[in-house]
């Protein structure tokens, strides 16, 4: 059992929590709107005033803002506290087009601090830990983000970034790393990697933990990895745009907690706009209630999910957001379906006889889109009968038509072809000419 | 009876992937008796028999191969028109099915030897011996 970082506010009853949060969205609307040209315009076009904003529910009225606008405005063009108020810079490298950046007040810095505080609290560690930091620093939000929320709860950070895998292992082993934060998909290049030193992270160190994000990873996964290492995984979510890494499971492990005195929701009908029922998958928009130098207004992230406003099981009221399904930016669209690589994730890391790694290859063969999805034979799951491989092969390619509703191909490649990643797995390539 | 032990592969079918076996087995001074390799397009697999099956094991798995060790019987056949039939008619009679079969031939050796993955080893080794179908030791393939 774990306690709480600040449990007023963690605990804190729903009534109140929404009063405070009302309390702040007029304060965030009134604050962009006086210190902000981009928002006074946009208020402008959608016909809306600070002063039409009353309670939680008129933030229907307030225009959505996206990653476009953070690029069309780049550098700093939405920003709403002054240049001399502004502490640091973190930058996104944009896979297509322009970069966006993003900016923090010292204030900033503390509320981000203080909301990964909660959500390690939230797992159970606390100042006797030791927690290696595997996401890239830098310009890259991940490193710098759990580093301060580490440091915050009095934990020994260790600052490894990404990379020199063998020398993380031995600095686990030396250090008595307790928690890692890194990728998922690092996090598996290290079990292997491990396995190949003939260290045992189960026996042969302290780690009792991992914070797992910054891609999509499926429930199938984490079983994998808590079956293999003996830890127990969480995800962690945010992004560049709210700040960064902000908020994990707690140790319930059912849905992220949201701290709704820092952010409010909404999850909404993509189509419609309208909000979903709870239990409903939908897109995911933010409006930062606490954030000065860069505060976003019903931001549009893109990324969907299933909302649960019930207070949970460890006695926190604020709102979870189950695993996030995908991003939409991820979505692939082939011969017309939409399917998302998280989908491809969970029907692999299901069959025992595929290896933790995979890869899906998008080809257009004349007028039609090819999906070929590779994938690494394990050796328990090797049989030398040609004929039981053929049938491994046709049992995984049905699996995949039963969830994604198209045909993919299949290919058992050897272990340790699929390239591995330090940071953010690429798991898709297009070879479609658009 | 130790069963003799043939080590199998799995190999994508891309250009060098045979040779880096071959290679890595001889930087070990592992000696290949016997191999064959059975092909699905993309895929394929090797067979082989070794005269030190443990090691050769070992160095292929340190190499990131995928490997497997799988019990098989080695026969003689007769060099004469029906051996091959006799055997595999034999088995069949017995109800033994017969996985997959291939044959090799060495210059100490006096006859072709086939290589048997069957469902029901002990079965096929019993029926075999009754129809006088030499079948050779592990000792006899790690001499030969
Ligand atoms: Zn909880």
């Amino acid at each position: 059992m774990s306690g709480y970082w600040d449990p007023h506010i963690e605990r804190m009853p729903l009534e109140d929590l929404h009063a405070l949060q009302e309390d702040r969205l007029k304060s965030v609307v009134r604050y962009v709107y006086d210190h902000s040209a981009f928002y006074r315009q946009r208020f402008k076009e959608a016909g809306v005033e600070p002063g039409d904003i009353r309670t939680l529910a008129d933030v229907s009225k307030l225009p959505f803002t996206r990653k476009v606008d953070l690029r069309d405005n780049y550098p700093t063009g939405m920003f709403s506290a002054p240049k001399s108020q502004v502490v640091r810079y973190h930058v996104s490298s944009g896979t297509t087009g322009k970069p966006t950046v993003v900016g923090y007040t010292k204030g900033d810095i503390e509320t981000w601090s203080e909301s990964l505080a909660r959500a390690l609290t939230s797992i159970g560690l606390d100042s006797d830990d030791v927690v290696q930091v595997g996401y890239g620093y830098g310009l890259f939000t991940g490193g710098l983000g759990l580093h301060y929320g580490a440091e915050r709860i009095g934990a020994a950070v260790l600052p490894v970034g990404t990379g020199n895998t063998e020398r993380q292992i031995e600095l686990m082993q030396d250090l008595g790393t307790t928690a890692i934060a890194c990728t998922p998909s690092y996090f598996l290049h290290i079990m292997e990697v491990a396995e190949k030193m003939g260290i045992s992270i189960k026996k042969d160190t302290q780690l009792k933990a991992g914070i797992f994000g910054a891609e999509p990873w499926s429930l199938e996964t984490r079983k994998r990895i808590e079956e293999a290492t003996g830890i127990n995984a969480y995800d962690i979510y945010g992004t560049s745009e709210i700040s960064g890494p902000l908020f994990t499971e707690c140790h319930v492990k059912k849905g992220i907690h949201v701290w709704a005195d820092m952010f409010l929701i909404e999850v909404l009908d993509p189509k419609t706009d309208e909000p979903v029922a709870d239990g409903e998958t939908g897109e995911l928009v933010f409006t930062t209630l606490h954030k000065f130098a860069l505060p976003l207004i019903r931001y549009r992230i893109g990324d969907l999910t299933i909302m649960n406003s019930e207070p949970c099981e460890c006695g926190r009221t604020h709102p979870r957001i189950m695993r996030i399904l995908g991003r939409t930016d991820d979505m692939l669209i082939i011969r017309g379906i939409n399917v998302f690589p998280s989908q491809v994730e969970s029907v692999l890391m299901d069959i025992p006889e595929v290896g933790d790694h995979w890869e899906i290859l998008v080809d257009r063969k004349g007028p039609l889109d090819m999906m070929t999805v590779r994938v690494e034979l394990t050796s328990a799951g090797f049989s030398d009968k040609i004929g039981d491989l053929m049938k491994l092969r046709k049992k995984i390619s049905k699996e995949l038509k039963g969830v994604l509703n198209i045909a993919a191909e299949v290919d058992l490649v050897e272990p340790g072809t699929i390239p591995r990643s330090m940071g953010k797995a690429k798991r898709v390539t297009d070879n479609r000419k658009v | 009876m130790t069963e003799i032990k043939q080590i199998s592969l799995f190999v994508e079918n891309r250009p060098g992937r045979t040779a880096k076996v071959a290679k890595t087995l001889s930087d070990a001074g592992v000696n290949i008796r016997a191999l064959t390799i059975a092909e699905a397009g993309d895929f394929g697999v090797i067979r082989m028999v070794l005269d030190d099956p443990e090691k050769g094991y070992k160095v292929l798995k340190e190499n990131a191969f995928t490997v497997s060790m799988t019990d098989v019987l080695a026969v003689e056949m007769k060099d004469t028109p029906g051996g091959l039939y006799e055997i595999v008619n034999t088995l069949g009679q017995n109800s033994v099915n017969v996985d997959y079969a291939y044959a090799f031939v060495t210059a100490k050796a006096q006859r072709a030897m086939l290589i048997l993955r069957v469902d029901d080893i002990a079965k096929a080794r019993r029926v075999l011996g009754e129809k006088n179908v030499k079948i050779a030791t592990k000792e006899e393939i790690q001499a030969i």
